[in-house]
């Protein structure tokens, strides 16, 4: 570290000490605003109400008086024993729904036994790999009750063939639940990469869970619709916004498509947003994403308003939290949640201190939980609906927000749409790109980190740090292998040849999948076959 | 003209955190390096022909997954056993602190961690490149 090199600024120095005032997307802000600068008044609807179309102020009349966000912390590691373990205790502690963080290996559809899986047991989330393990995940947990979160993309449809399947086999009718899976396979190509097929069959395998679960599980979301990992990957907020309602856009279309009507599916769309550091602007993009996405949806004939919502869960961003200081992380994630809440978030999850430095620990993931109960029940921004709508500079950024998004919308469409500008690299090289800059210009010192390039401490940090038990993988292992040698085999194998037979033609997966999860055939197995029959998708290398 | 430093950044295992790695790699080219990006996904034995193939200086790992003593380890012992002991091998990413001397044990020359600007990690290869 660099920090005893470094001039400390004094106490004194209360100016700030930059020339230019711009956001982190780099839109230039003036020192003040006034209606002047607000035009356009009937397309941006800056009269209509919260729960009116637009819905620019929020999508429903009451907002948080009616029902607070969803206290949604995202959590896996280990085993599925230790992760129902922190459910329960994220739940004692006021939690009011759960997200599951699945490992690697579970991520790209390999059960823990296989050779790529190696090493990676439960480091970054909890392994699945079959239904006896999700059995075990939400052991005493009412699945009734709770809605749940799924973090899962390529495998999706398998992986929530698995929770319905132990909801089934509880007694629990399919049309009880209530949840998300993520789902979002053009964002994993374009950011978080943890995609498995091509981009065609995994449409048609996103289509069909759209599709099932209008007919079959009408409580849930099946898709949603992610900002969050483009924004970790380095984008702008303008960028996040505008690729996220892209690649919605591209969804609905698929779905349009295949015949399938828009208010029957687009109800149980979802997004997904990031909160950065930015406190105005993270506000004005969620607030810019509403009235979009209503107007395009409107665009494309949906009629009823619950289509036309925008409902959307937000994280902090993982990727402002410093190894350095950790304790001031807590800061930092105060104020991304508070833009959130301000912006409408309907769910919310709160980084931990200490998750630049291993996934959370029981004390860190509390303290993270407690600043949104401090937000929802002790600051008193929930009394009235969007708070900031009327703000001069608020609707001044909210507009730019949008016509920045447009200007991508039209690159998008000149590329071709999104599949074709992902298979140029455009969105990855845009990405990289505003990546690159905003490492600079900390590297710089033109954008301060607290504790990473200014008011630098040599302390080392000494919080404790949760450890993912190496035995782990181990114990998996013999799980699996003795699920595989007491299951009816000549049923996993029947179910398995049906499901090939099933991708290779062009019906609903849905079905199917649902037949191997019960005779339990495993994540890797069943996936396996569609690898076979789908193929896998290549990257190119960019940077 | 000296001869440029020839860099592999390189990406094991399964995660898909590959920010990182991209904007050191462009640090790298930046400074003058030739950097070759392996790209997501790979295995300690494609990484390592990858580095005898392109006759590297230097092999830069990067890992948010927490699966390091694992994989990192693995290229160390791989670079050992082909006898790669002329080049340099670094890491970053979610790395604790207390990892990191077991890590230099097996071989890995350096970690850079969480904040760390890429100017170090420059420095750091220009003092120490091998050969």
């Amino acid at each position: 570290m660099t920090a005893e090199n470094e001039p400390r600024p004094t106490q004194h120095q209360t100016k700030p000490h930059k020339k230019r005032f711009r956001t982190l997307s780099n839109i230039d802000i003036a020192s003040i605003y006034t209606p002047e600068q607000l035009t356009d008044d009937a397309a941006r609807y800056r009269d209509s109400l919260p729960g009116q179309y637009p819905f620019l102020r929020g999508v429903h009349e009451d907002m948080y008086r009616g029902r607070l966000w969803t206290m949604r912390q995202f959590a896996g590691f280990g085993s599925a024993e230790e992760t129902n373990r922190r459910y329960k205790y994220l739940l004692e502690h006021g939690e009011t729904g759960l997200s599951v963080a699945f490992d690697y290996p579970t991520l790209y559809g390999y059960d823990t036994d296989q050779p790529l899986a190696r090493g990676e047991f439960g480091k970054c989330g909890v392994a699945i790999s079959s239904l006896e393990d999700m059995e075990i995940l939400f052991h005493d947990i009412p699945l009734k009750d709770i809605t749940t979160s799924m973090t899962i993309n390529g495998p999706a449809a398998i992986v929530w063939a698995m929770y319905i399947a132990n909801a089934e086999n509880q007694g629990i009718p399919k049309h009880l639940l209530g949840g998300t899976i993520q789902n979002d396979i053009l964002k994993e190509y374009i950011a978080q990469k943890s995609y498995i097929f091509p981009p065609e069959p995994s449409m048609r395998l996103i289509v069909d869970t759209f599709e099932y679960g209008f007919k079959q599980v009408p409580s849930w979301n099946t898709i949603s619709i992610s900002g969050y990992h483009i924004r970790e990957a380095g984008s702008t907020a303008v960028q996040e916004l505008a690729f996220t309602l892209a690649d919605g856009l591209e969804y609905v279309k698929a779905a349009m498509a295949r015949g399938l009507a828009i208010d029957d599916f687009a109800p149980r769309l979802s997004f997904f947003f990031n909160a950065h550091n930015d406190f105005f602007e993270e506000i004005a993009k969620y607030r810019a994403a509403r009235r979009i996405w209503a107007k395009e949806i409107k665009n494309l004939g949906a009629k009823h308003p619950r289509s036309q919502w925008l409902r959307f869960h937000t994280q902090t961003a993982g990727c402002t939290l410093t190894a350095q200081q950790p304790e001031i992380n807590i800061t930092r994630v105060t104020l991304q949640a508070l833009a959130a809440v301000l912006g409408g978030t309907q769910s919310l999850h709160t980084n931990s201190m200490d998750e630049a430095l291993a996934l959370p620990s029981e004390k860190a993931v509390k303290i993270a939980l407690r600043t949104q109960q401090i937000i929802a029940e002790e600051s008193g921004v929930i009394n009235t609906a969007d708070p900031l709508g009327g703000s001069y500079y608020v609707e001044w950024l909210t507009d730019t927000m949008e016509d920045e998004t447009y200007k991508y919308f039209d690159r998008i469409t000149k590329l071709g749409g999104v599949i074709p500008a992902i298979e140029k690299g455009f969105f990855q090289r845009e990405i990289a790109e505003s990546a690159y800059r905003y490492q600079k210009e900390i590297d710089e010192k033109q954008r301060v980190i607290v504790g990473v390039n200014r008011y630098q401490s040599n302390e080392a940090p000494s919080i404790p740090l949760l450890r993912i038990d190496e035995k782990g993988e181990e114990r998996q292992i013999q799980r699996l292998q003795h699920l595989r040698k007491t299951r009816d085999q000549a049923k996993t194998d029947a179910t398995l040849a049906t499901l090939r037979k099933a991708a290779e033609g062009t019906e609903n997966l849905m079905p199917s999948l649902l037949a191997c999860i019960h005779s339990y055939a495993t994540l890797g197995e069943t996936c396996g076959v569609l690898r076979d029959v789908f193929g896998e998708y290549r990257e190119p290398a960019i940077y | 003209m000296a001869k440029k430093i020839r860099v592999l950044i390189a990406k094991p295992g399964l995660d898909g955190h590959d920010r990182g790695a991209k904007v050191v790699a462009r640090a790298l080219r930046d400074a003058g390096m030739e950097v070759i990006y392996t790209g997501l996904h790979q295995t300690a034995e494609q990484i390592v022909a990858s580095a005898i193939q392109e006759d590297v200086d230097v092999i830069g790992l990067s890992l948010l997954s927490g699966a390091h003593m694992t994989l990192f380890i693995d290229v160390a012992k791989l670079m050992k056993t082909q006898e790669l002991t002329d080049v340099l091998l670094i890491g970053g990413g979610i790395i604790p602190q207390e990892d990191i001397p077991a890590l230099k044990k097996a071989g890995i020359n350096e970690i850079f961690g969480p904040g760390t600007p890429v100017d170090d990690i420059v420095c750091y290869i220009q003092k120490n490149v091998k050969r």
